[in-house]
């Protein structure tokens, strides 16, 4: 009588996993995501699912430009992320990511249209390039430094210095916008093409996609194997253990913070010397939040944050592309985004934990 | 002993966790009016084993007969209704209520808090605990929140207590206290289980003993018929040595003088007042006093780590040359060789981190050394390899997150790490928390052999027995002030229990 009341399963805490298995575990999850969006393709629109599919992969990389744009957009995006990296490995929680990247943008756009004809193109751009870092750099120091001397939360001065980039991109819009009265800055120099970033190769994607690389290896070895990145985790994991060993836990959060947002304004830089040419308010896209998540998904480890941001722009792009070529509106696409999202962050549930069926004496089968 | 009726039986009791299984096939008997001590070193499975009685894990083989019928506990609620309270390591009471409401918090019908009150007080007088049900928990003392744990499993009619650990948190007096409370239970009729690491405990208090190893139950015996290094052979499956020896200091030189020292607290609560005494080379200075007296804040000042108010702290070095310590840099005291090992409650927090392994946790001391900006890793796994050999450090590699291994070999790696790098003042607290007694005097040897090779030790322990074993002087804190410092050899720990409730308890300063 006894047996009815045993509870059917129990959710036990793994001991540690292999990564091979964890990796399954996730590949798994994607088999099943992609099975659940093609149901619901099915039964909400009666398209077939494996067009749809095949649609969205038309959509990131269907032609020669379509995969330039999609690595490119993959490079801003892993910049991003990794900008935003270091301070999460400190659990400093930088949601500020689309601040930094602007206040960058705005300091390279100002450079382009207020050096216009003063100064030689290549120093313009040294200029710029200087600037568009100090400047996130700057706009990185301010929650740190409030964080450091009076511990406020990070989330919130973060978030709010977003809004202050923002507005001020929106102020300098109306100063510089041309023509009068269009509320927009349009492409600035134009016919100079001062302050444009060079093309390497005759090819206008490959410079961001270069500086991601180049991030990426840089940024992994500094947060792995330098005293810098090895300071940041014992802050992070624990900042009374840092303190003890005398680690200045207030000079590794500023110093942290410069560098993420110094990333950040080297974003924004590209942004608008390399790729848009002009500034608007919504140059980041909402990639500062986007970064959060595919830097989470990683792990907080740079080489595993190629795949996650690769996904993300994937998803994003084919989602815009079935929204055009079934007729169907973009909230279609986002659900499917939705639903892929849930279950590959739902998974890491099944990678900490597994639930054990309770089958007393005999047979205790493990259930993934 | 004629007619004795089981509470609780377990037959076959096994739990996995992963790969590592914390009970294999236990079975015991808990009898009704006796007290029985759980025995076993860290991570034998003692605490697990009452965690499945008490509704928090659920075991994957065996059964549970309660009263002599078998049962399900698949939650601390099933627990409660079989009769069965577990107060924690850890207490768990909200800080803003009052005692009466922190024991009705949870139970189903209304909220009467008179009648509660009323039958709180009923239950206090029947077992002789004193504690004002209206007093909020955060002007409680450790003691007085743990009354309150109690109370609450029995308000909630528990005739199976289990306390794991109660006196690690204890003053002598209060252990005291608390003892009489568990024998009143006894005669009361209720089972009583005490998982402790304390042998006079045992001793004094338990009718039988169980005794677990590595998960396993490796016996029983009755209490009286045996002794504490039967006991510890028993859990430690082989015969060890309990004494620790003490050697005179050798040529003994004043290393640390701290002179009026007064530290605040953040809010400004005077933690230390005016508190004056050197520490020496090659001797052990033993510090007692209730805990949160200030011996945390005294040891922190001398690394460092917290500004002091007033007062100075020299420091000599093997040549005499002088240097103050207050206002200096944790990292400029401890390139001096002060060095500081602090094993807090949850033995993690400070000094090691938990996410890291062995060999970058050896690193956090040296981690600077070397000139590039790269980390040097090599030494540090050396040096972790070095640990695990010499201290015998149970792990599966020294690629293993610290925070998988169990307290005491964690302890181990803290310990090991601070003495590798040579100092000349070490400070210690709390070094055995938690600890087997095993691990325990592994851990004293290694004291012993710092204090041999002309180190000053300062410990901070909350075991008096040993504290009057192994120290060479006991500075005895109460309130933040010194309350008399005493010799080791010819104090007994009456005068320092006194002396720790009482500033100035008994006349002999040194």
């Amino acid at each position: 009588m006894n047996k009815k009341r045993e509870p059917l399963f129990h959710i036990v805490k793994r001991d540690g996993v292999s990564w091979q298995k964890a990796w399954g575990i996730r590949l798994l999850a994607i088999v099943v995501a992609l099975l659940v969006c093609a149901v619901v393709t099915t039964v909400l629109t009666g398209d077939n699912p494996i067009s749809v599919y095949a649609t969205m992969l038309k959509g990131a990389f269907g032609s020669v430009r379509k995969f330039w744009v999609t690595t490119q957009e993959v490079a801003i995006l892993l910049m991003i992320s990794l900008a935003l990296t270091p301070a999460f490995r400190m659990k400093f929680w930088n949601v500020g990511g689309e601040g930094q990247v602007l206040i960058g943008a705005l300091a390279a756009a100002a450079c382009m249209i207020t050096l216009e004809g003063k100064l030689p193109n290549a120093l313009i751009i040294c200029i710029m390039v200087v600037s568009s870092i100090a400047a996130g750099a700057v706009w990185g120091f301010i929650p740190a430094i409030l964080k450091a001397k009076w511990n406020t939360n990070e989330t919130l001065s973060t978030l709010m210095m977003n809004y202050i980039a923002t507005q001020i991109v929106a102020f300098f819009t109306i100063v510089w916008e041309v023509p009068k009265g269009s509320g927009k800055i349009g492409i600035i120099n134009q016919n100079s093409n001062t302050g444009w970033l060079p093309a390497i190769a005759g090819n206008r994607y490959l410079l961001s996609i270069i500086i991601a690389a180049i991030v990426v290896v840089v940024l992994y070895v500094y947060l792995n194997y330098s005293k810098h990145g090895y300071e940041i985790n014992v802050v992070g994991e624990s900042e009374r253990t840092a303190r003890y060993v005398g680690i200045k836990v207030e000079k590794i959060i500023v110093r942290t913070m410069i560098l993420s947002g110094a990333i950040c304004g080297l974003v924004g830089l590209l942004l608008v010397g390399g790729i848009n040419h002009t500034v608007t308010t919504t140059i980041a896209g909402g990639q500062g939040f986007t970064g959060v998540m595919v830097s989470w998904l990683a792990k907080f480890n740079p080489v595993t944050m190629i795949f996650t941001s690769l996904l993300i722009v994937v998803l994003r792009r084919g989602a815009g592309e079935i929204s055009t070529a079934f007729g169907l509106n973009h909230a279609f696409s986002d659900i499917l985004t939705g639903i892929i999202l849930f279950f590959i962050i739902g998974c890491e549930f099944f990678i900490s934990y597994k639930i054990q069926i309770n089958k007393k004496g005999k047979e205790e089968k493990e259930n993934v | 002993m004629t007619n004795k009726e089981a509470a609780v039986s377990l037959r076959g009791i096994t739990k996995r966790f992963g790969a590592v299984t914390a009970n294999e096939n236990v079975n015991l008997d808990i009898f009704k009016g006796e007290i029985l001590a759980l025995l076993g070193e860290n991570g034998s499975g003692k605490t697990t084993l009452m965690n499945m009685l008490a509704g928090l894990y659920y075991p994957d083989e065996g059964k549970i007969y309660i009263n002599g019928k078998e049962e399900v506990i698949s939650s601390p609620k099933d627990a409660f209704a079989l009769g069965i309270g577990m107060v924690h390591q850890h207490f768990k009471l909200v800080d803003v209520l009052t005692a009466t409401e922190n024991i009705v918090l949870g139970l189903k019908g209304k909220l009467k808090l008179k009648e509660a009150s009323a039958k709180i007080r009923e239950i206090c007088d029947k077992y002789g605990f004193e504690v004002d049900p209206n007093k909020k928990i955060y002007d409680m003392s450790v003691s007085e929140k743990q009354t309150v744990e109690i109370v609450k499993v029995l308000y909630r009619g528990a005739d199976i207590l289990i306390l794991d650990e109660p006196t690690a948190v204890l003053t002598p007096q209060e252990t005291e206290k608390l003892f009489a409370v568990l024998r009143n239970m006894r005669a009361d009729g209720k089972a009583v289980v005490i998982i402790t690491h304390k042998m006079h405990e045992v001793e004094s208090l338990s009718d039988r003993v169980a005794v677990l190893r590595k998960g396993e139950y490796v016996g029983e015996m009755v209490t009286a018929q045996t002794n504490a290094q039967e006991m510890t052979n028993m859990m430690v499956g082989r015969s060890v040595s309990l004494n620790i020896t003490r050697k005179e200091p050798v040529n003994p030189e004043t290393r640390i003088e701290v002179k009026g020292l007064t530290v605040r607290n953040e809010e400004g609560i005077v933690k230390l007042d005016n508190v004056s005494f050197t520490a020496r080379s090659g001797e052990i200075l033993g510090i007692a006093g209730v805990s949160g007296c200030g011996q945390k804040e005294l040891l922190e000042a001398i690394a460092g780590l917290q500004k002091a108010e007033s007062g100075s702290i020299i420091y000599t070095d093997e040549n005499g040359h002088t240097e103050e310590l207050l206002g200096k840099d944790p990292l400029k005291i401890s390139d001096l060789g002060v060095y500081l090992s602090f094993v807090p409650e949850d033995r993690l927090g400070m000094g090691l981190v938990g996410n890291m392994d062995l060999t970058d946790n050896m690193m956090l001391r040296s981690f600077r050394k070397g000139r590039g900006i790269f980390t040097d890793r090599k030494s540090p796994r050396h040096l972790a390899e070095n640990v695990v050999n010499e201290l015998e450090v149970v792990t599966p590699g020294i690629s293993t997150p610290v925070r998988r291994l169990s307290g005491g070999n964690v302890q181990k790696v803290l310990v090991g790490r601070e003495i590798s790098t040579a100092p000349t003042v070490l400070l210690t607290a709390y070094a055995v928390r938690g600890l087997d007694i095993n691990s325990s005097y592994t851990i004293y040897d290694l004291i012993n052999k710092q204090k041999e090779a002309g180190v000053a030790v300062i410990y901070v322990g909350e075991d008096l027995d040993v504290l009057l074993e192994l120290s060479d002087r006991i500075l005895v804190l109460c309130g933040g002030q010194v309350s008399g410092i005493v010799d080791g050899r010819n104090t007994d720990k009456n005068q320092v229990g006194m002396l720790m409730t009482r500033v100035g308890g008994a006349n002999d300063y040194e």
